[in-house]
Order: structure tokens, then C-alpha cells, then sequence
């Protein structure tokens, strides 16, 4: 833990603090509020329900690791290389940040939906996406990976090249130094980047509406589900909120403690906070 | 949007205060002869165009116009949004509303919507009919149970005795036309007034079972912030010839 | 011969040459920004040259021309690299760190650690083998570090200023451990301490402004420092000069006697005289003294006065004079003052200068 400051904020500083966290936490308490609690455990349990939660588990946790797949390479080469351009890719990647997810849903669609750019060759090789729960996987991945991204090529940064340039002149090729040096420097930052990804695509909603469709069990996770309450029974909308907004506090939480954000540069810092699994 | 005035309040009040310009449109309205109507989603075209009939009808008033989908609307209402009238795109929403105690008037049904086949340009499932969207490989979409284009189009299933397996239950008609549009889906249950709307992006196919499930659009007058007299005068003015004739154009049937 | 360079790089101005003999330990000397570290970057492959060649026991390290050519991989030069700080990777124990070289080389899991250990013992580190980096002071993760660059078997052990982070107190010890593993090893190490030159290495390099300036054994360089930097690192005054009539003349038109100026004048253009800042004393200008033929009377300006260890050195005209705080005192001497140096011209060494001046 840092030492406090030792000099005193400005009070306006901490009424805007305040504020801002009141402004966060409000709404969170006014749907707890909200909540029918007598009837909260069926609301929660039934089959709708469970099946949108367990949809968006499995999907959120098969777009993480596709994230980790596709992300890991790119920030590297984002943090590692230098080429003509990559300014503008860093931006381009990010681009899902900003964008309106519905608007990645339309640009997916017109990619891999059945007449989109790729929806020929897929269908060729047998794969149809449209409709399927590999379109939520797709859409969750597109706008969780700039999350990831983000998070590890700042890791990447902090961490610097110097441990990497020791590992090879100690004899070590790329993939031995990636894999032994590189890889667990900044797992913490790839752990914390995985997690706010997952986060990203349990709340996804926009661009899975907008390409997968909603249906029980294939493609409505918990966002559509409680989108879709929403117009019939409330009382299963805020119950449903709740659910959620519990397992995006866990998540985030996990995802904090076993963050500690400390730049692996400096050496005792570093020694301490790797995490035990990194030792092996 | 009541929303927006109710997050106002705990805002402003607890929070900073600077928000507060939100919660007074009641007594603004009064005086500016401001008229809130909110409109199920389908009504949004002839909606727009007999506000603005209306307004050039009666110098000095103001239709603010709020188009959502009925169960948004009818929740906003009941939240506490001042509203003057309502139309809702089924019965269910309005009775919600009337159960609330909120109207002043009784609702009356200003249209009829039915179902039609929406599929993309150039068919390309070539949909005949009602029965061809049970077939092998045909993708359909329609909407959810739980809104008012899903609960027409089981009744539809119900009433012609066929089950669909649709790929996706969208929860609003723009996501039917949207997958539609696309080339997504092969064909989609939409609104007659939905397919007319969307114009040239899809087709229509249309189908003899369809009037076996009509929907109807009441409206009804709230106790609502602007003059009653004024309020009446618009429901007399959508319930008139003239409101009549823009909702036909629009593909509605009579009520 | 172990190790033959010859390497540019215009972007940072460096262009070197020279060589390693087997087992030599070849020090590294000269001012910040000298290039030093890039000589090491360019040996250790993490920086590559513009244009020149380099072999390493046979195996031809880089071979290029306008940056084309033969490059190897970081990883395939032996060439192990210990910097000023230990960079022991953190998450690993410092056994671990040590067998690393090992392991990415292809030696079994067991070998490896049979040789952390031993190199650990070698090192005086065996005790720390289970810590973390984390866990060890700055002298205990160096001596790991230099175990775990050992361990690697180099064919040339790359040594970057390996002693400037740590404590005073640990630097001997580091300096004992040094002596004894360098014996007999192919090593190249940066320094900034005369010390280091003299007691770990069988030759120096003096390098200024990209450029090897000096070369040969540690003592000779320092006994007739051919420029500034090297007259600073061996504590001594330089100047340099034409002779005119048996004396040596400065550009500033600074003037002493040297001893057998004939002699050394005729074997090159400019003449170099040394002395140390003791055998200069100092009095205010027209002090009654003496008429000395032994001392050189200079008049100069005082540009700076500082201590050192127990004396007071005064600076003037480019040349130090150590005198006693006593002394110092009585001359109440301020900078900008007018002062005279006495300089005791038996103290004088005179030799011909070699090098490009610095």
C-alpha cells in the first residue's frame, strides 16, 4: 500500500468525490431497492433465467480465452515492435472501445453473417454463425479484446525490456524468454486485463442483439434476458439486475485483489507481488 | 422521459443540484400549451405527421411526441411521467395503465395491425405462405412472447395449428426487420404497417392467416399535465377523419 | 585471440576497434556518455552496428555493411551480460534465476540445477538460493546475478559498471569475488573506477566520444595519461604542448620545464607533462618567496575550490593543486581570485603525446 499523501486534499475534491461515488452507487442501491424479495428466488431460478445465466457464463468465459488468443500477440506487437502505421493501428484496435456496441453488431454481421464478407467461405466450410451461440462468442470477443489489449500492453510497458534482453543474452530464444520471462512479468496486468474482459462480455448486449439474435439458451444471455423481462415483468428485470450487477462486483473484486498494478521494474516490489503460480 | 425526471430528482437533491431544470416541465407545459402523447413504436410515422397537424390546427400548442415500444411506455407512465395521452400498440399495456388509475377517459381502439411475412429482397427462401416458414432449413425470426408482435404471432401459431422454431425471439419488430434487411434471416413476422415502413430493404409476403390475430391499438387520455380540454381535443382529432385517413395510409386497418 | 571488433554506428556516434585476448579481462574506461554501454549492447547483440565485423572465438558474432548483413540473435553469441543492476527476474528464486542459462540452453532440469548450485557456491551465494530476488539486498542479488552470467558458460563475460549500484561497504567484497572469477576469462568490463582497472584487468581501454582513445596495461596508462580524462582517473595533471628552448608551451601560453624535453620533443609533435596536485602548492600573487629554479611559478585564476579526503584542492587554469586546510586557510583564497601555483618540477613526468587528443 502506498503511504497516504501527507498533504490534505482541497474539500471541494472530496465533495466531488463523494458526488461521483454517489452517482455510481445510487442507481445500484435504488434497483436493490427495487428488488422483490419475496419472490427474488424464483424470479432467479427459472428455467429463462438460469438458462441466460449460464448462456452468459459459458459464453463470456469462452470469449475471455479467445481474447487471451488473440490479444496476448497483439499487444505484444503493439508494446514490443516498432512498424510504419502503428499508431493508427493502436487506435483501430481500441476503436470497439468507443464505438457504440450496436454499431459492432451491424459490422459484424456484414463480416461473418450469411451474406457478409466471410459468410460465403464459412458456409463453405460448414460453419453457420448467424443465429448461433459461436455469433454471441464473436460479439463478446469484439468488444472485450480492446480491454485486454489495453491492460497488457500497459503491462508490457511497465515491465520493460531489460529482464528480456538478460534472458537472451543468457541464451535464451524468443519463445523460451516470451514464455519464462515475459509471460509471468506481467501476468498480473494479462489476469487483470482477462478479467475486465470477461466483465466486458457478461454485460454485452448491443452487438449480440444486433448480430446473434435472442433466443433461449443459444443466444440470449442475461442483458437480453433481463432486456426482455423488462417488457413483461418487471419484477424479473430488477431481479435479474441484481444477479448481475452481484456477479460483475465479484468479478471486478477478484480481479483487484489479485491485481496489485505494481510496475515489475522495481525489484522487491516485483518479488513480492508475482503471484505464486507464476513460479513454476 | 420519466426516467430521466425521477434520476433527476435524486440527483439533484442529493448529489448537486445542477440537473434541476428537468423536474418543472409540468408547470412550463401548462403555460406554453405543451401536449405530451406517448405512441407505441409502429404509430411513430403517422404520429409525427398529425402532431404536426395538429399544432398547425391549434396556434400555440406544442405536441411533444415520445415513441417507444408500448411496455416502456406504459412502465414510464406508471413511473410518474407526465403525460396527457397514450396510445398503445396492444391491450395488455393499456390495461396496466388504466389499472393504475391514470386515465381520464376510456380507452377506445384508433386501429388494427396484422401480421405479415417480412423476407429480404429477392426472397430468396421463396416463402409462399404461413406454412413455408415451418419448413426444414427456413430461418425465421419473429418476436418474443413478450412483447406485443411475439404474443400476435403465438396467438397466429395457435390459431393456424403450426409450430415455428424461429432462430432468434427479437424483442422489439426492428430487430425482426433488421435481421430480415440483412439477408440473416430467411424470413421474419412482422407488422403490415412495419414491412410499408421499412420500404424498399425487405419484401412482403402476404398471408389469409393473418387476420386470424388482429391487433388493436387503443388510446386513451391521461390526467396529465396540459389542459384537459386540449388534451380531448387531440384524442377527438386522432379518433377524427383526418386522424383516420393518416392511419390507413400508414397500412393500418380501422378500428 | 577471443574476441576482434570492429564496429560503427553513426546514430550514436560510436566507432570502435579492438581486441580480447584469450582469458584477458580488458577494462573499459571512460567519461558519461563515451559510448561504453553501446560497446556492450553491441558485443551482448541487443544493438546492432551500422557497418563492421565481429568474431567471438571463430564464430563470426556480425558481419556488416550500411546495417545488412550476418547479425546473431542475442541468444547465440555467449555472451553473457551483467549490468549494474542484478535484473534477477522476480518471480523466479535466485537458484532458479541462476539455472535459467542452463535450462534455455538445453540442459536437463537436474544438470541445471546441479550447476545453479555450484556457481551459487562460487559466487558465495549458496546461502540464497531458495530467496526470492525480493528478499535479497542489492550485493546478494549482484552476486546472484554475476552467478546466473557465469552460469550461462560465456565465451566472453560482459560486465556493465557491475559494482556502481551497490553500497559502499559491499563494492570490496564484490571486487574480491570479481578478481577470482575473471582469472583466466574472456571479460569486458565497464568501469568508472581506477580501481577496477588496476586490480581486475590485464588491459584498459580509454574510450571518449565513441572513440578508443588508450590502450595498454593498467599502470602504464595510468602513469602517462594521454588525455584529460584518463589524467583525472589516475589523479594527476595533464598538459600538453610544443617545447620551445627546453620548456614546454601550452596554447594558453602556460609554460614549464621538463626534464629531458630534447629527447622526448624529437619522437613526436607534442609533448604531455603529468604531475600530481600534491606537488603543487599555492600562495597569493607577490607573497615574498624564494627564487626556486626546482618550482615553476604559475599565475592563474581561482575557478574552484573543493575538499578532498583531507587536503583542500584548488582549481585554476585547468590544473589542481592539493593543499592542507591549514594552508587553505591562512590564503583565504576565493573563486575568481588571482593565485600563483608553485609546481615542484621533480615531480614532472614528460612523455610524447600518442593519441588523437581527446
Amino acid at each position: 500500500m502506498p503511504p497516504s499523501s501527507t498533504v490534505p486534499l482541497p474539500r471541494w475534491v472530496l465533495a466531488g468525490a463523494v458526488a461521483g461515488a454517489l452517482f455510481l452507487l445510487l442507481p445500484l442501491a435504488a434497483v436493490t431497492a427495487e428488488v422483490n424479495w419475496a419472490e427474488f428466488i424464483p424470479l432467479v431460478t427459472s428455467d429463462a433465467s438460469l438458462a441466460a445465466l449460464s448462456l452468459s457464463l459459458r459464453t463470456a468465459a469462452a470469449s475471455t480465452l479467445l481474447c487471451i488468443l488473440l490479444g496476448v500477440p497483439l499487444a505484444l506487437v503493439l508494446a514490443r515492435t516498432r512498424f510504419p502505421g502503428k499508431r493508427l493501428v493502436r487506435s483501430l484496435v481500441l476503436l470497439p472501445l468507443v464505438l457504440p456496441p450496436v454499431v459492432g453488431g451491424i459490422a459484424l454481421l456484414y463480416t461473418f453473417g450469411r451474406q457478409g464478407l466471410l459468410g460465403g467461405t464459412l458456409d463453405l466450410l460448414g460453419i453457420q454463425v448467424a443465429f448461433s451461440t459461436t455469433a454471441v462468442i464473436l460479439a463478446q470477443t469484439f468488444v472485450a479484446l480492446p480491454f485486454l489489449v489495453l491492460t497488457l500492453e500497459g503491462a508490457l510497458r511497465t515491465a520493460g525490456t531489460r529482464y528480456e534482453a538478460v534472458a537472451a543474452t543468457l541464451g535464451a530464444r524468443p519463445w523460451t524468454v516470451l514464455r519464462r520471462v515475459t509471460v509471468p512479468l506481467v501476468l498480473p496486468g494479462l489476469a487483470s486485463g482477462a478479467v475486465l474482459s470477461f466483465a466486458r462480455c457478461l454485460g454485452e448486449f448491443g452487438a449480440t442483439l444486433a448480430f446473434a439474435g435472442s433466443l433461449q439458451g443459444v443466444t440470449r444471455t442475461l442483458p437480453l434476458e433481463i432486456y426482455l423481462q423488462r417488457e413483461a415483468d418487471a419484477d424479473a428485470a430488477v431481479a435479474l439486475s441484481l444477479v448481475l450487477v452481484v456477479v460483475a462486483v465479484a468479478v471486478v473484486g477478484l480481479s483487484y485483489r489479485s491485481a496489485p498494478g505494481r510496475s515489475a521494474s522495481t525489484r522487491s516490489a516485483a518479488g513480492r507481488s508475482a503471484p505464486a503460480g507464476a513460479a513454476g | 422521459m420519466s426516467r430521466c425526471r425521477f434520476g433527476t430528482v435524486i440527483t439533484a437533491s442529493l448529489v448537486v443540484g445542477v440537473l434541476a431544470g428537468c423536474s418543472n416541465t409540468a408547470a412550463q407545459q401548462r403555460e406554453s400549451g405543451q401536449l405530451t402523447v406517448f405512441a407505441a413504436a409502429s404509430l411513430s410515422a403517422p404520429f409525427t405527421r398529425l402532431a404536426e397537424d395538429f399544432e398547425a390546427a391549434n396556434p400555440g400548442t406544442a405536441v411533444r411526441l415520445n415513441v417507444a415500444g408500448s411496455a416502456d411506455l406504459a412502465a414510464q407512465i406508471l413511473a410518474g411521467a407526465p403525460v396527457d395521452v397514450f396510445a398503445s400498440a396492444d391491450e395488455a399495456n393499456m390495461a396496466k395503465v388504466v389499472d393504475g388509475g391514470l386515465t381520464a377517459g376510456e380507452p377506445r381502439d384508433i386501429a388494427t395491425n396484422t401480421l405479415t411475412i417480412a423476407v429480404p429482397k429477392g426472397n430468396p427462401a421463396g416463402i409462399t405462405g404461413f406454412a413455408d416458414l415451418a419448413g426444414a432449413g427456413v430461418q425465421v425470426v419473429v418476436c418474443a412472447v413478450q412483447v406485443p408482435c411475439g404474443a400476435a404471432a403465438a396467438e397466429l401459431e395457435e390459431a393456424a395449428g403450426l409450430r415455428l422454431s424461429p432462430v432468434s425471439e427479437e424483442t422489439s419488430v426492428t430487430g425482426v426487420l433488421g435481421k430480415v434487411a440483412s439477408g440473416e434471416a430467411d424470413a421474419g413476422l412482422v407488422y403490415v404497417t412495419d414491412v410499408l415502413a421499412a420500404g424498399e430493404s425487405v419484401q412482403e409476403v402476404p398471408f389469409p392467416e393473418a387476420q386470424q390475430a388482429v391487433n388493436r391499438y387503443p388510446l386513451v387520455q391521461l390526467a396529465g399535465p396540459a389542459d384537459a380540454d386540449l388534451a380531448a381535443a387531440f384524442v377527438r382529432f386522432i379518433r377524427g377523419a383526418e386522424g383516420q385517413a393518416a392511419l390507413e395510409e400508414a397500412g393500418f386497418g380501422a378500428p | 585471440m577471443a574476441l576482434r571488433i570492429q564496429a560503427e554506428l553513426p546514430d550514436r556516434g560510436v566507432d570502435v576497434a579492438f581486441e580480447i585476448g584469450d582469458g584477458e579481462t580488458v577494462a573499459l574506461l571512460g567519461p558519461n556518455g563515451a559510448g561504453k554501454s553501446t560497446v556492450v549492447s553491441l558485443l551482448a547483440g541487443l544493438v546492432q552496428a551500422e557497418n563492421g565485423r565481429a568474431e567471438l572465438n571463430g564464430t563470426i558474432l556480425f558481419s556488416l555493411s550500411n546495417g545488412k548483413g550476418l547479425s546473431l540473435p542475442a541468444y547465440r553469441r555467449g555472451t553473457s551480460l551483467l549490468a549494474q543492476e542484478a535484473l534477477l527476474f522476480p518471480h523466479l528464486s535466485a537458484e532458479e534465476n541462476v539455472a535459467f542459462g542452463p535450462r534455455s540452453t538445453g540442459t536437463s532440469r537436474r544438470a541445471a540445477r546441479a550447476a545453479a548450485r555450484r556457481w551459487l557456491a562460487e559466487t558465495d551465494a549458496a546461502a540464497f538460493a531458495s530467496k526470492r530476488p525480493g528478499e535479497l539486498s542489492g550485493g546478494q542479488a549482484q552476486r546472484v546475478a554475476l552467478a546466473r552470467a557465469l552460469a550461462a558458460e560465456p565465451d566472453l563475460l560482459l560486465l556493465d559498471e557491475p559494482m556502481a549500484a551497490l553500497d559502499v561497504e559491499t563494492v570490496p567484497v564484490m571486487r574480491r569475488l570479481l578478481k577470482r572469477v575473471l582469472a583466466g576469462r574472456s571479460a569486458l568490463i565497464v568501469t568508472h573506477d581506477v580501481l577496477d582497472a588496476l586490480t581486475l584487468a590485464d588491459r584498459v581501454l580509454v574510450m571518449q566520444e565513441g572513440r578508443i582513445v588508450e590502450s595498454g596495461p593498467p599502470a602504464e596508462v595510468l602513469r602517462r595519461p594521454q588525455n584529460p580524462f584518463t589524467a583525472s582517473l589516475a589523479g594527476l595533471n595533464l598538459i600538453r604542448g610544443g617545447v620551445s628552448g627546453g620548456r614546454l608551451v601550452t596554447a594558453d601560453g602556460l609554460q614549464i620545464t621538463v626534464p629531458d624535453a630534447g629527447a622526448a620533443a624529437q619522437a613526436a609533435g607534442a609533448l604531455l607533462a603529468a604531475f600530481p596536485p600534491s606537488a603543487v602548492a599555492v600562495r597569493r600573487p607577490g607573497a615574498p618567496g624564494t627564487a626556486d629554479p626546482g618550482r615553476e611559478v604559475l599565475s592563474v585564476t581561482v575557478t574552484d575550490l573543493e575538499p578532498q579526503g583531507d587536503r583542500i584542492r584548488v582549481r585554476g587554469a585547468g590544473l589542481a593543486a592539493d593543499i592542507s586546510p591549514a594552508a587553505a586557510a591562512e590564503l583565504s583564497l576565493g573563486v575568481g581570485e588571482q593565485a600563483e601555483f608553485l609546481l615542484d618540477t621533480s615531480a614532472v613526468t614528460s612523455y610524447a603525446a600518442t593519441a588523437v587528443p581527446g
